[in-house]
C-alpha cells in the first residue's frame, strides 16, 4: 500500500509503488495490529490502515462537534458545499454522524457566477446530493446581489493596476449568500469545511497583512451567532489538509479538486507557499499554528468593536454598513474600491446609492439595493 | 500589497515608484546635503539627517518606555555581529556625550563564545576571541567574556524565576522619583568633585573561569550534535545562551540586560515564534521588555532599527563589529524553521517593501496577558525552559483536545505499543559530562530504538512524565518532537529514577538518538 508519507525519503525515483525498503518494512497498524499501515499521521506520527483512519478521523470530528457542543440535537444543519473535497468530506462524516448526534443535514450550494470552474464544481455538488439523498439548494450572487457575478466584479476592479481583490468580495459575499442560503432551508446552524491548513494559512496570511482585528476574533471554533447570525462552526478544524485528502482517498468520495481561476492572485498564496515549507520541514507546524493563533493577546484597542446591525439589511456589522453592503455600494457606484482600506471615504451611510453616478459596467444605479 | 488599512488612490501607478536620489535630488530633512541612504522606500537622507534619525530612534526607544533607571547597571550583551555593535557603539556615544540628555545608566558588555556549538575550531575561536577583546579594549566597558561550555556549571537555580517587588517596577510616579533622587545625588557628587561612575573605567575583559577544559568543549558539541534538527539546536542555543547571560546579570549585580534585536529580526522571531506554536509568548519573545526572569529585564532598544539602517550606519560611521560563524551560516534554506522564515520574509519585503514594519507594527499591539481577561486568576506554573507561563493546561483549547483524542484512540484500539508506553520515561539524571549514553542503555520506551514507531504522545505515557509534560510549555514539548529522530528531553530539578538528588548541574540533557 502507498504510505504517501514515505514518498519524501525515498530518493530513488518513481514507478509506483516504489519498492519496499527491506530495513524498513511498513509496519503494522498501530490500532488493529492486523493490517499494514497505509499511512502515518501527520502530527503524532503513528502508522494507520486506511480502515482504523478514517473510524479515526470520523471520531475525532464526532469529539469536536460534542466537546464543543457545537450541533446540539435537533439542529437543522446547512453544509456549505463547494464541491471541492473539504465540504465533501465533511458533508459524508456529518452524514455518516447525523443519527448519532441527531440532526439533519441540507447541502447549501453557492454560485459566485465563475465561468469555467464553479459550473463544473456545481455538477459535482448535484451528483453528491444525489447519491446521498441530501435536499440541495443553490443561491447565485447574480440572484442576492443584483445581478453582480464575481467575473463582472473582477470586470470592474481591473485595470487600476493594482490587484482586483477578487477574494475580498467574494469572501464576504459567499458568507452572506450562505447565511441566506441557510435561512431559506430553514436551517438553525451552518457548518463550513475549513481544516487546519485553512486556519493555519490564515493567521500567517493575518500577521502578514497587519490585520490586528481578524486576529483579535479568530482562533476559536466558529462564532456563536451574535445579532441574529445564525452560529458557524468548523468541524474540520483540528484536521490537517492531509487527512482529509487521505480520507476521501479511502472512502472513494467523488469531488471537484480544481483551483479558483482567481486563486493565484489572492495574497493567500504567499501564506500557503510559506506553510507548505513549514510542513515540509516540520510536519507539526500546522497545528503549532493553529495553537499560537488560539492563544494570542492582542490589545484591547486592536479589536474589532462590538458589532451592532447594519443599517441597510440589519446583518451583523461592526460599523454603520456592514461588509456586504458596503461592497456592494462601491462595486454600484462604479468605485469598487470604495469600501477596501480604511477610512471607507466618501462612503454615503445614509441613503441609497446616487442615480447621477455614472455607470461603467454592471447593472443601472437605480436598481434598489436588495434588501435580505 | 494586500495590507489591511492601505490607502486607495484614485490613479495609482504601475507598481510602487521608484525614485532614485538623482543629482537634483536633496535630503528630504536639511533639503541642503546630498542624499547617501534611502530609508523606508522613498526616504532620501544625508549623513548627518541619519545619523540624527538613527540616534534619535535609539533615544527614543529608552526614553519612552521609561524602564531604565538612572544609575542602574546594564549588561549589553553583544554577539559581534552589526545591530549590537551598533547598539553598543550608540551607548557609548550616549555616555560620552556632555548634555543634559546623556545616558545615566551603568554599562558592561558580555560576549559568549559559542565556538563549540558551531563546530570551530580551537584557533578559529581563539583568532575571534582576539579580534573581540581588541573591541572590548575600544569600547572600555567592564566586560565579560564567557564560553558557552560554562553553561554546565549554572547552578539550577536559574532555572526558577525569582519574584519581582512590584514597587520597582517601573510606573510614572516610580521612575520620576528615581530621576529626582538620582539628580540630587549629581548635585551633592558634582560639589564634591567626584563622579565615579560617569567615565567608564577602561577595563580588561574579565573571564569568569580560564578557558574552557577540552572535556566540557566536547561534552558541549556531544550536545549539539545529538540535536538532529537545525530549528532545535537554535531553540536549544538561544536558551543556553539566555540563561549563561541572565547568569552572569545576576551575579555581576546588574538587573537590565540591552539585547540588540533589530526589527527586522524581531519580524522573523515573531513568525518563526507563531510557527512554533508560542503564540502565547509573542509579547515576551519580541516585546520591548521581557520581565518573565523576574529579576533581570531584558529590553531591546534597537526593535525599531531595521537591518538596512543598521548596516549603513555601521558602515559611514565605522562602527567595528566581529564576524563569528552562527549555527545557521551557510545553511540551506530549508534547514530550520527559522531559516524558512527569513528567507520568506525577505523575499516578501522585496516584492512588498513593508512587510517587515507590518508585522513590527502588529507585534507591538501585543499585550502581557493571557487571552480573554483571565488576568485576574493567580499565575500558572511556568514552563521550565523558557520561564513562560505554561499556555497547555486549558481544557477548552481545540488543539490540546485534538492531541488527547487521537492518544486516547490509540490507547483505546492497542494495547501492545502501550504496554511499552505507560511506563513512566521519568528522568534521567545525567551530570552532563559523561552519562548521556549510559542512561540510554537501558530504558523500556521505545523512542531510543530507531525503528520502532509510534512515538507515545504526552496523554499515553505513564504519571510521572505527564506529570514532568505538564511542566513545559507547547512550543517546547513540540520541540522534543523533532520528527527525524532527536528529542531533546529537558529536566528539572527532579530527582532521578533512582531517587538520587541531582548534582548542581544545569539539568539539560540531550540523549543521543541515532
Amino acid at each position: 500500500m502507498v504510505s504517501i508519507f514515505s514518498l519524501p525519503r525515498i530518493r530513488r525515483s518513481l514507478p509506483f509503488p516504489p519498492r519496499p525498503d527491506p530495513e524498513m518494512p511498513a509496519p503494522q497498524c498501530a490500532s488493529c495490529n492486523k493490517a499494514r499501515a497505509a499511512l502515518r499521521r501527520p502530527r503524532l506520527g503513528q502508522a494507520l490502515c486506511g480502515t482504523c483512519f478514517c473510524a479515526a478521523f470520523e471520531a475525532e470530528v464526532l469529539h469536536t462537534v460534542v466537546a464543543g457542543r457545537l450541533l446540539p440535537p435537533g439542529a437543522v444543519v446547512a453544509v456549505g458545499a463547494s464541491g471541492g473535497k473539504d465540504s465533501t468530506v465533511l458533508a459524508h462524516v456529518l452524514r455518516e454522524l447525523a443519527p448519532r448526534l441527531g440532526i439533519s443535514l441540507r447541502l447549501v450550494a453557492v454560485d459566485e457566477g465563475i465561468g469555467g470552474y464553479r459550473d463544473a464544481a456545481l455538477a459535482a455538488v448535484r451528483r453528491q446530493a444525489a447519491r446521498w439523498e441530501l435536499p440541495l439548494t443553490v443561491v447565485a450572487y447574480a440572484d442576492l446581489f443584483g445581478g453582480w457575478t464575481m467575473d463582472a466584479v473582477a470586470r470592474s476592479t481591473a485595470g487600476s493596476g493594482r490587484s482586483r481583490s477578487c477574494c475580498t468580495f467574494c469572501g464576504v459575499l459567499r458568507r452572506r449568500a450562505l447565511e441566506e442560503g441557510a435561512r431559506l432551508v430553514g436551517a438553525t446552524h451552518v457548518v463550513t469545511g475549513h481544516n487546519a491548513d485553512d486556519m493555519a494559512e490564515t493567521v500567517l496570511m493575518n500577521f502578514l497583512r497587519g490585520d490586528a482585528g481578524r486576529l483579535a476574533r479568530g482562533g476559536g471554533l466558529g462564532s456563536p451567532g451574535e445579532g441574529g447570525a445564525l452560529p458557524r462552526c468548523r468541524p474540520l478544524q483540528l484536521a490537517s489538509q492531509k487527512e482529509v485528502v487521505l480520507y476521501a482517498h479511502f472512502r472513494r468520495l467523488d469531488y471537484f479538486s480544481e483551483e479558483c481561476v482567481y486563486a493565484p492572485e489572492a495574497f493567500r498564496g504567499h501564506a500557503r507557499d510559506l506553510l507548505k515549507r513549514l510542513e515540509a520541514a516540520r510536519p507539526s507546524a500546522v497545528l503549532d499554528l493553529v495553537h499560537s493563533a488560539e492563544r494570542l493577546a492582542l490589545a484591547p484597542a486592536a479589536r474589532p468593536p462590538p458589532p451592532g446591525a447594519c443599517a441597510r439589511c440589519g446583518a451583523l456589522a461592526s460599523r454603520a454598513l456592514c461588509q456586504a453592503c458596503a461592497l456592494l455600494d462601491g462595486l454600484n457606484r462604479g468605485r469598487p474600491r470604495l469600501a477596501i482600506g480604511k477610512g471607507r471615504r466618501g462612503l454615503d451611510e445614509d441613503g441609497p446609492p446616487r442615480e447621477a453616478e455614472p455607470e461603467p459596467s454592471g447593472p443601472p444605479a437605480s436598481e434598489p439595493v436588495p434588501a435580505f | 500589497m494586500c495590507e489591511v488599512g492601505e490607502d486607495y488612490r484614485e490613479s495609482a501607478p504601475g507598481g510602487p515608484p521608484l525614485t532614485r536620489p538623482g543629482r537634483e535630488q536633496k535630503c528630504v530633512k536639511c533639503k541642503e546635503g546630498p542624499p547617501v541612504v534611502v530609508i523606508r522606500a522613498g526616504d532620501a537622507f544625508c549623513r548627518d539627517c541619519f545619523k540624527v534619525f538613527y540616534v534619535h530612534k535609539f533615544r527614543a526607544m529608552l526614553g519612552k518606555n521609561r524602564l531604565i533607571f538612572p544609575g542602574e547597571k546594564v549588561l549589553l550583551a553583544w554577539s559581534g555581529g552589526p545591530s549590537s555593535s551598533s547598539m553598543v557603539w550608540q551607548v557609548l556615544e550616549g555616555l560620552s556625550r556632555d548634555s543634559a540628555k546623556r545616558l545615566r545608566f551603568v554599562p558592561g558588555v558580555i560576549y559568549v563564545d559559542e565556538g563549540a556549538a558551531c563546530g570551530r575550531s580551537p584557533e578559529d575561536r581563539a583568532r575571534t576571541l582576539v579580534e573581540v577583546e581588541q573591541v572590548l579594549q575600544r569600547v572600555g566597558f567592564p566586560s565579560h567574556v564567557i564560553a558557552l561550555e560554562e553553561v554546565f556549571g549554572l547552578p539550577p537555580s536559574v532555572l526558577r524565576c525569582f519574584a519581582q517587588e512590584p514597587e520597582s517596577v517601573g510606573t510614572e510616579g516610580a521612575y520620576k522619583a528615581a530621576v529626582d533622587s538620582f539628580l540630587q545625588q549629581q548635585c551633592v557628587l558634582g560639589a564634591a568633585g567626584e563622579e565615579p561612575w560617569s567615565q567608564p573605567r577602561p577595563q580588561g575583559p574579565q573571564s569568569l573561569a580560564g578557558p574552557p577544559t577540552a572535556v566540557q568543549t566536547e561534552a558541549l558539541s556531544g550536545l549539539f550534535d545529538s540535536v538532529k534538527t537545525l530549528t532545535a539546536k537554535e531553540e536549544l542555543l538561544q536558551t543556553l545562551r539566555t540563561h549563561l547571560i541572565l547568569h552572569v546579570a545576576r551575579t555581576h549585580g546588574y538587573s537590565k540586560v540591552m539585547a540588540g534585536d533589530s526589527c527586522t529580526r524581531l519580524a522573523v522571531k515573531l513568525m518563526t515564534s507563531l510557527a512554533l506554536g508560542r503564540g502565547a509568548f509573542l509579547a515576551w519573545d519580541t516585546g520591548f521588555s521581557d520581565e518573565r526572569h523576574g529579576d533581570v529585564v531584558v529590553v531591546r532598544p534597537m526593535r525599531e532599527h531595521t537591518l538596512k539602517e543598521v548596516a549603513f550606519y555601521n558602515r559611514l560611521f565605522a562602527v567595528p563589529s566581529v564576524f563569528t560563524p552562527a549555527v545557521d551560516t551557510k545553511a540551506p534554506e530549508k534547514a530550520s524553521i527559522h531559516r524558512l522564515m527569513e528567507a520568506f520574509l525577505l523575499r516578501l519585503q522585496a516584492q512588498f517593501p513593508s512587510t517587515v514594519s507590518t508585522v513590527y507594527r502588529t507585534s507591538e499591539k501585543l499585550v502581557k496577558a493571557p487571552r480573554d481577561g483571565c488576568a485576574a486568576s493567580p499565575p500558572g506554573p511556568r514552563c521550565l525552559l523558557c520561564l513562560c507561563t505554561l499556555d497547555v493546561d486549558s481544557a477548552d483549547s481545540a488543539t490540546a483536545f485534538g492531541a488527547q483524542t487521537s492518544s486516547h484512540l490509540c490507547q483505546m484500539q492497542a494495547p501492545g505499543p502501550q504496554a511499552e508506553a505507560g511506563t513512566p520515561t521519568t528522568l534521567c539524571c545525567c551530570p552532563g559530562l559523561g552519562g548521556a549514553q549510559g542512561c540510554c542503555a537501558s530504558p523500556p520506551w521505545t523512542p531510543c530504538r530507531p525503528t520502532s514507531w509510534p512515538r507515545p504522545s504526552s496523554a499515553a505515557r505513564g504519571p510521572g512524565a505527564s506529570r514532568r509534560s505538564k511542566r513545559i510549555c507547547w512550543g517546547t514539548a513540540m520541540m522534543r518532537r523533532c520528527p527525524v529522530g532527536a528529542e531533546v528531553r529537558a529536566l528539572g530539578p527532579h530527582p532521578t529514577r533512582n531517587g538520587q538528588a541531582r548534582t548542581g548541574r544545569l539539568p539539560v540533557v540531550v540523549h543521543m538518538y541515532k
